[in-house]
């Protein structure tokens, strides 16, 4: 009781009801200032609705919320705004075109007779922005940022309206290690400004890392809430899935045979300069380096979705002259994207649809219905994809979900070399697993795997080998018992010698 | 026996009403237009004794079947997130050339109706050009060629109408296979292979993942520029054959012909459920909005209604169409967002997220150099 007359924001046995499913079923949760409250839990356990009630962006169908200890009515995000309750969303809600001053007042433009005063906005934006850490010229567009400098843009709209509760829901999922040790300096700073922070994230080691409280919830319930001396990744897993999962990382040793793809000095004049790497049946490559160092562009150009303007590929020993995608997958090469919404999946279209994106069964100009509703069939069974109907639009599935369809659709090419780019991006521990699993299985069956991840323990399980990028260039390659975090980030970041 | 078959047929039966269940679900999404439909019907034919014969009902068939032809080609290019601003004009040339070459140059009626179709079909294959090589927003390109067409027809036809088509052309508008009318024949014709090109080729569910997504259809292998060609002209060659039709029925070309039909023929895309963000839309759904739009148009002229409440009465159903399926997509969203977690409740947040996802896949490739 005493806990709760500390807290600054409080939900108190709040529910929440769509038609047919219970989202949120009477959670209790609080925050106190100066404090960051990790919520953790899987795809659909109830984080992200229960931020958008605190955020107002959703109406609770029972419960209150309590602000000081008042209960709060329920009117619009501006109100919860005003109540000093702000979101920092997963993609930013920033207005691409406009300036990142003019992002900053958006909504509360000082105006003079209904008109902008310009002057003093950029003022404004200027303090907001040296508050956050982060040197840009307000004047300028939005959409000429990076990631991480939206990312404090929009950290710096919630500090604009005076939040005293910041929402954070997942905000490392596209930020770099270094970028991410730096919000966490951020974090800490809030910290000691008084402001409290919801930190909503799939990655247990953050939680770890920053984390005050954690609140596990599971298919709309709050699980447990832990203080900071109770945390433990094992037990924080146990608690979101409802099972033990016995490795997280399932890597079994698969038999490695012939050099299957080899590349050799691959050029694209600004993006990729004299790219080598070769990967072998049965085994995963890893593609490490820091964002922009061009591990994706490198795929990109090895499937033929980018033009090159130097180098050779070579599959099963015979070079290949790629110019188009179409011309990659029928060579047997295969690219999940790491862009899953925009680049993997048609999202109006059925699981079925997906699935056979890549290779329609059928003659001609005509689609095998009854051989493409099987085939899909199959591949579901095979990775378990929990769809209420392959008939369905891909676009209501859960995001491991959609990444099962998306892997489907590769293995439905029969790519005898596959890259997995970041595979495991936005979807929680237990498809993650899942998804690690599957990669081992096909390795297992003589598949050559490239595998794409920001993310060093993924590499340093999974891999056989890695191959680091930087600036554009393979600078090294690392056998199995080479592996090491520091290893592959002195590297990445140039602080080594190259080692190839 | 009948034990030893259960287990097959249970789940026989349990796969069939679930795909039953969604064609059911694709049928209701129409269900606006068509319940729209129905009841317009209905109340007409209380409304005026004359709006039930077969008599009227032919005459409303024959009505609507250019429009719906065009539709049918118009729904092509809308899948692919594209437009065809140039049908209208297209039509007009279409009619104007087919005509001047049977007139003029003395082509027999059938060879004078392939030049109709295929000055559309050529059309097409320009528009297609601007839109894949040129890399000129469908919109932008295809409002170009509404008015280059329709400059074109005056330029080679003159303002006057061509008259002197032999009586034989008259027989291919007018004509009829027992008591039908031969435009709607054609037009049974055409929605069949319409419908069946959507369900059942590759063109058509490759329309729908361009329209759905362009860059997932690239990454997938779909050569996107061949089958952007196509829809653009199979759209110009339906315009061109809409053409020919309208010029048998007053036994001329006219080179005024057509103009505003591509509002009408995206105003019946748009009531039958397409989205114009691409990716959503059947033939089915078209039909009944030019069908809706023709039997509104049939009974204000019987009611004696003047065509400015027409304009008017048409205007709002497109409002009260997309206005509706706005409502029921938000209202899936929301269930399958609570049922499937995170994702979907983005989807679930604000209607607009379509559209975001549209922006969104905007450059992919220049974004993935900048970064670089």
């Amino acid at each position: 009781m005493s806990q709760a007359s500390h807290a600054l924001v409080e939900v108190r046995e709040v529910s929440k009801r769509f038609p047919g499913v219970q989202a949120l079923d009477s959670v209790s949760v609080d925050i106190r200032p100066g404090e960051v409250h990790a919520v953790a839990g899987e795809n659909g356990a109830g984080k992200s609705t229960l931020m958008k009630l605190l955020a107002q962006l959703e109406k609770p169908s029972e419960g209150d919320i309590l602000v000081e200890g008042e209960r709060v009515r329920f009117r619009s995000p501006r109100h919860a705004q005003r109540l000093g309750i702000a979101m920092v969303h997963q993609e930013f809600a920033l207005a691409p075109d406009l300036s990142v001053a003019d992002n900053l007042s958006l909504g509360r433009e000082h105006t003079r007779a209904g008109v902008i005063v310009r002057g003093s906005e950029k003022r404004r934006a200027r303090e907001l922005l040296e508050r956050v850490g982060v040197a840009v010229d307000p004047g300028r567009k939005v959409s000429s940022l990076a990631v991480a400098e939206q990312q404090r843009v929009e950290i710096a709209k919630a500090l604009a309206v005076d939040a005293r509760v910041v929402i954070m829901d997942e905000p490392t999922a596209t930020l770099t290690d270094a970028e991410i040790d730096s919000l966490f300096e951020l974090i800490e700073q809030l910290k000691g400004e008084g402001i409290a922070i919801f930190y909503i994230s799939h990655r247990l080691d953050e939680i770890m890392r920053i984390a005050d409280r954690v609140t596990v919830m599971r298919d709309g319930q709050v699980v447990e809430t832990l203080d900071k001396e109770q945390l433990d990744e094992g037990k924080l897993i146990a608690l979101m899935v409802g099972r033990e999962i016995d490795t997280l990382y399932p890597k079994q040793e698969a038999e490695i045979g012939d050099v299957v793809l080899r590349v050799r000095g691959l050029t694209r004049p600004g993006v990729l300069l004299d790219c080598s790497f070769e990967v072998r049946a049965g085994e995963i490559l890893g593609f490490a380096g820091v964002v922009g160092a061009g591990r994706t562009e490198l795929a990109r150009a090895v499937f033929g979705a980018d033009p090159v303007s130097a180098g050779c590929i070579e599959l099963d020993g015979r070079e290949l002259r790629l110019g188009s995608p179409g011309e990659a997958i029928a060579a047997g090469i295969g690219y999940l994207t790491e862009d899953r919404k925009g680049e993997g999946l048609a999202m109006q279209l059925s699981v079925i649809d997906n699935v056979t994106l890549a290779r329609i069964p059928g003659r001609g100009i005509w689609i095998d219905r009854r051989a493409e509703r099987q085939a899909a069939e199959q591949r579901s069974d095979e990775l378990s994809i929990r769809a209420p109907s392959l008939h369905r639009s891909v676009e209501a599935l859960s995001g491991g979900t959609q990444q099962k369809v998306v892997v489907a659709k590769w293995l439905q090419t029969d790519a005898r070399v596959m890259f997995f780019d970041e595979p495991t991006r936005g979807i929680d521990v237990g498809a993650k697993a899942e998804i690690f699993r599957l990669l081992s299985d096909l390795a297992g069956k003589g598949r050559a795997i490239v595998l794409i991840s920001s993310y060093l323990p993924e590499l340093t399980n999974m891999c056989d080998r890695i191959v680091v990028l930087r600036d554009g260039r393979t600078v090294g390659e690392l056998r199995r018992e080479e592996f090491g975090e520091e290893r592959i980030m002195a590297l990445a970041s140039g602080t080594e010698k190259e080692a190839a | 026996m009948s034990v030893a078959n259960s287990p097959a047929g249970t789940s026989r039966a349990l796969k069939l009403p679930e795909g039953l269940r969604d064609r059911l679900n694709e049928i209701l999404s129409q269900l606006a237009a068509a319940a729209g439909l129905i009841i317009v019907a209905v109340a007409l034919s209380f409304a005026s004794p004359y709006f039930l014969t077969s008599n009227n009902l032919f005459n409303i068939g024959v009505q609507v079947s250019i429009v719906a032809l065009v539709a049918v080609g118009q729904t092509l290019v809308i899948l692919t997130a594209g437009i065809d601003l140039s049908v209208g004009s297209v039509a007009g040339l279409g009619g104007i050339l087919g005509t001047m070459v049977i007139a003029k140059l003395g082509f027999p009626v059938v060879p004078g109706i392939i030049v109709g179709v295929l000055v559309g079909a050529a059309i097409g294959v320009v528009n297609g050009l601007l839109v894949t090589q040129m890399r000129l927003p469908p919109f932008i390109a295809t409002l170009g060629m509404l008015g280059v067409a329709r400059g074109l027809t005056f330029i080679v036809g003159g303002e006057n109408a061509v008259y002197g088509l032999p009586s034989s052309f008259r027989l291919f508008g007018e004509g009829q296979i027992g008591p039908v009318p031969m435009p709607i024949v054609y037009l049974i014709v055409v929605g069949a292979a319409g419908y069946v090109v959507l369900s059942r080729t590759k063109l058509g569910r490759y329309a729908y993942a361009i329209g759905s997504n362009e860059e997932a259809a690239r990454i997938s292998g779909i050569p996107l520029n061949r089958y952007k060609m196509a829809v653009y002209i199979i759209s110009g060659a339906l315009a061109g054959f809409g053409g020919m039709i309208a010029a048998s029925l007053v036994h001329s070309g006219q080179p005024n012909y057509g103009v505003g039909l591509e509002l009408n023929a995206i105003a019946a895309c748009v009531i039958g459920g397409a989205s114009l963000f691409g990716g959503v839309g059947t033939i089915g759904g078209t039909l009944i909005g030019a069908f809706l739009i023709a039997v509104i148009t049939n009974g204000a002229v019987l009611l004696n209604i003047t065509q400015y409440y027409q304009q008017v009465i048409i205007g709002v159903i497109i409002w009260l169409a997309v206005w509706w399926d706005q409502v029921r997509r938000r209202r899936l969203a929301a269930v399958a967002a609570q049922a499937h977690g995170r994702r979907g409740t983005e989807a679930a947040q604000d209607g607009q997220s379509s559209i975001r996802a549209q922006g969104d896949d905007g450059a992919p490739g220049e974004a993935g150099s900048a970064r670089a």
